[in-house]
């Protein structure tokens, strides 16, 4: 009697708590338990010895949940302690300094800023183009029985771990640049003081090239995402007009996508920027800044590599923890700028779209 | 103006126009189907350019490692300096047994924000959550290296296994909080509330129906970002730092298949050299299969 009455009450509770829950959320209207409804404490309590668990399962998920706040937390604390001194010491001067000698105690980021922007750049400009022509080949032009395998590839090209690649850049790659590639390179241009002086091998330029391979893909399988993410409808409209392949990428897929491919782009420019192990394996570690592509350089995160272990005086260690702060302010701050632009598509493009700019051979 | 004067019958001009207008069509048409072959072309070029390198490391490693990868390497530990000969066993072992730490520290937390997630109602804070996660997923990994060296190392006052399965752990949570958190997304929310209007608890909806239905996802999830950390090298290098002998300890330095190879590619002994090849070639096998194995799981079924 007793026990039906409670089961009575129960569903009584999760009939209201339902209700409720569609008033709430007209828009997630099946997802009944939330937390935090009133029925819900009437379902728990009748269930006795039950509510204990699930009440400590509720703070058992509530914290894995939380946890992320902490983990931000103890990564910002962990830095700004560590900085500490050094940001009390050197301030802003430490981002414009050019002199990095940890001997003389000169602490100055400005060649690891310097390197680590240059070599990001000159990689998104490598990486970005060729991603986004792949992207197109494996929705729009290649043959349907060649596109799984070739996206296949690609996502295993994201998971080739860092240190391979670095190893394969020293040993392969770099005797091919120093040899072949770069005295190519400056024959033919020279006269640009970007391509002057002379060649090592490792340098900025090799550093670049291995951040490239190492974003293409991840450039490419978002790109992907996106082109599909493009209404059919569009295509179609093109396609109705007699466009060709390229004019419906041209006059309806591109437009549409424009900004969430930049978004693509800067969100490989973040990685670009954090890319460490094979940076550190090529791009030479010399803290000047050099105007030719061929000289060595030095990126925020190699400066880390090679001397956070070995860092023995305490002013040294705080600024390679402010040096960390930075590369982590600057990752910030371009991944928040990718996600603006990502989710920002149909917002400023769809009615671009709908503008279609007359074809060729239509007038 | 001059409606008709003496110009020629109208029929007559308009027929001349139009085949004009058709040859110039025609000469266009052409054109464009040139263009769009044009760039079909650039854009299978650029595939091509963007997949060679790949390929490229793969015969690198193929002929290069593929000969110094003996039994020896595979079971013997490293000689000292100036030996030749000798192995990786231990950063093999130790690469496994920090990924171990990774998931048993991360894979709980990650999955359960991942529930968290999911069954949360206030959408800011949810909002919120998926937002930081997003950030520290675009954090270097380098940087973990450094917070867990002085949150864990310092403190301890030695390099440890444990301060590297940390380090591996604290990047793996972001990433399978929200693959997770996708994943559950895919449950038909009748399966949940079949469970709720049979009187189950909470915890039992979300352990036994959910969680269970979205098993395979999970696990893909989790075991997709084993093998990431598990080629992650710059955040062990302040942490487990690497060993040259066996440990099986958790509070002393232990050695780990990516620092060896980095290690030894950047020392000036070409046998050490070949043994880095041999152990990236391992490495990439191991990583490579994880993630084929992963693709034909997750290919399987769709339930």
């Amino acid at each position: 009697m007793r026990r039906r009455e409670r089961h009575a009450g129960a569903f009584r509770a999760l009939r209201t708590q339902r209700d409720q829950t569609v008033n709430d959320h007209p828009s997630d209207p099946l997802s009944i338990a939330h937390s935090a409804a009133p029925g819900a404490g009437s379902l728990t309590a009748s269930a006795g010895f039950g509510s204990l668990l699930d009440g400590g399962f509720r703070i058992l998920i509530a914290g894995a949940g939380l946890s992320v706040f902490a983990l931000a937390g103890l990564l910002g604390w962990e830095l700004y302690r560590g900085a500490e001194k050094a940001l009390s010491r050197y301030g802003v001067g430490f981002l414009t300094g050019s002199h990095w000698d940890p001997v003389a105690g000169r602490f100055g980021a400005l060649p690891f800023l310097y390197g680590t922007f240059v070599s990001s750049t000159i990689a998104l400009l490598l990486a970005f183009p060729l991603s986004v022509a792949t992207a197109l080949s494996l929705t729009e032009f290649a043959p349907f029985w060649i596109r799984r395998p070739v996206r296949a590839l690609v996502d295993l090209m994201a998971a080739v771990p860092s240190v391979v690649w670095g190893l394969w850049a020293m040993f392969e790659m770099v005797p091919w640049l120093r040899q072949a590639a770069f005295p190519f390179l400056q024959r033919a241009f020279g006269w640009i003081p970007l391509f002057q002086g002379p060649i090592y091998g490792v340098s900025l330029l090799a550093g670049a090239l291995i951040i490239a391979m190492m974003i293409t893909p991840i450039i490419t399988s978002l790109a992907i995402e996106i082109l599909r993410a493009v209404p059919p409808m569009l295509r179609e409209a093109a396609w109705a007009l007699g466009a060709t392949r390229w004019e419906v990428i041209r006059v309806a897929v591109l437009p549409y996508v424009r900004s969430a491919l930049v978004g693509a782009g800067v969100l490989g420019l973040g990685r670009a920027l954090g890319e460490t192990m094979a940076v550190t394996m090529v791009i030479g570690n010399r803290p000047e800044i050099l105007l030719s592509l061929f000289a060595p350089g030095y990126t925020l995160a190699s400066v880390l590599v090679n001397e956070f272990a070995e860092a023995t005086s305490e002013e040294h260690l705080a600024a390679l923890f402010e040096i960390g702060l930075t590369l982590v302010a600057v990752t910030l701050v371009v991944n928040f700028l990718a996600r603006l632009l990502i989710h920002n598509i149909p917002f400023f493009f769809a009615p671009r779209t709908l503008r279609t700019q007359p074809m060729e051979g239509e007038r | 103006m001059s409606a008709s004067g003496s110009a020629p019958s109208p029929e007559w001009s308009r027929e001349r126009r139009a085949s004009g207008e058709e040859r110039a069509t025609a000469r266009r048409f052409r054109v464009r189907k040139i263009l769009d072959r044009f760039f079909q072309l650039l854009s299978l070029l650029a595939s091509v350019a963007v997949i060679s390198p790949l390929l490229l490391v793969f015969v690198f490693l193929l002929s290069s490692g593929g000969s110094s990868l003996t039994w020896d390497f595979l079971t013997q530990l490293p000689k000292p300096v100036g030996e030749t000969g000798g192995g990786m066993a231990n950063a093999i072992v130790g690469s496994c047994i920090l990924v171990a730490i990774a998931i048993v520290i991360g894979a709980p937390i990650g999955v359960l924000g991942g529930v968290f997630l999911y069954e949360h109602k206030e959408p800011r804070l949810r909002a919120a959550i998926r937002f930081t996660a997003d950030v520290l997923n675009g954090v270097p990994s380098i940087i973990w290296g450094i917070v867990v060296y002085s949150w864990v190392v310092l403190r301890m006052k030695t390099f440890s296994g444990l301060a590297g399965g940390l380090a591996l752990s604290f990047i793996m949570i972001p990433l399978i909080l929200r693959t997770t958190e996708d994943v559950l997304r895919l449950v038909p929310p009748a399966y949940r509330e079949a469970g709720l209007a049979l009187g189950l608890r909470r915890s039992q909806v979300i352990l036994h129906i959910v969680l269970a239905t979205a098993r395979r996802g999970i696990v893909t999830g989790v075991l997709l970002s084993a093998a990431r950390v598990a080629g992650e090298t710059a955040p062990l290098l302040f942490t487990a730092f690497g060993n040259r002998v066996w440990t099986a300890r958790l509070q002393e330095p232990m050695a780990a298949l990516p620092l060896q190879i980095f290690t030894y590619a950047i020392s000036p002994y070409p046998d050490w050299h070949r043994q880095a090849w041999a152990g990236a070639l391992v490495l990439l096998a191991l990583v490579f299969l994880m993630n084929l194995a992963l693709r034909l799981l997750s290919r399987g079924k769709p339930e």
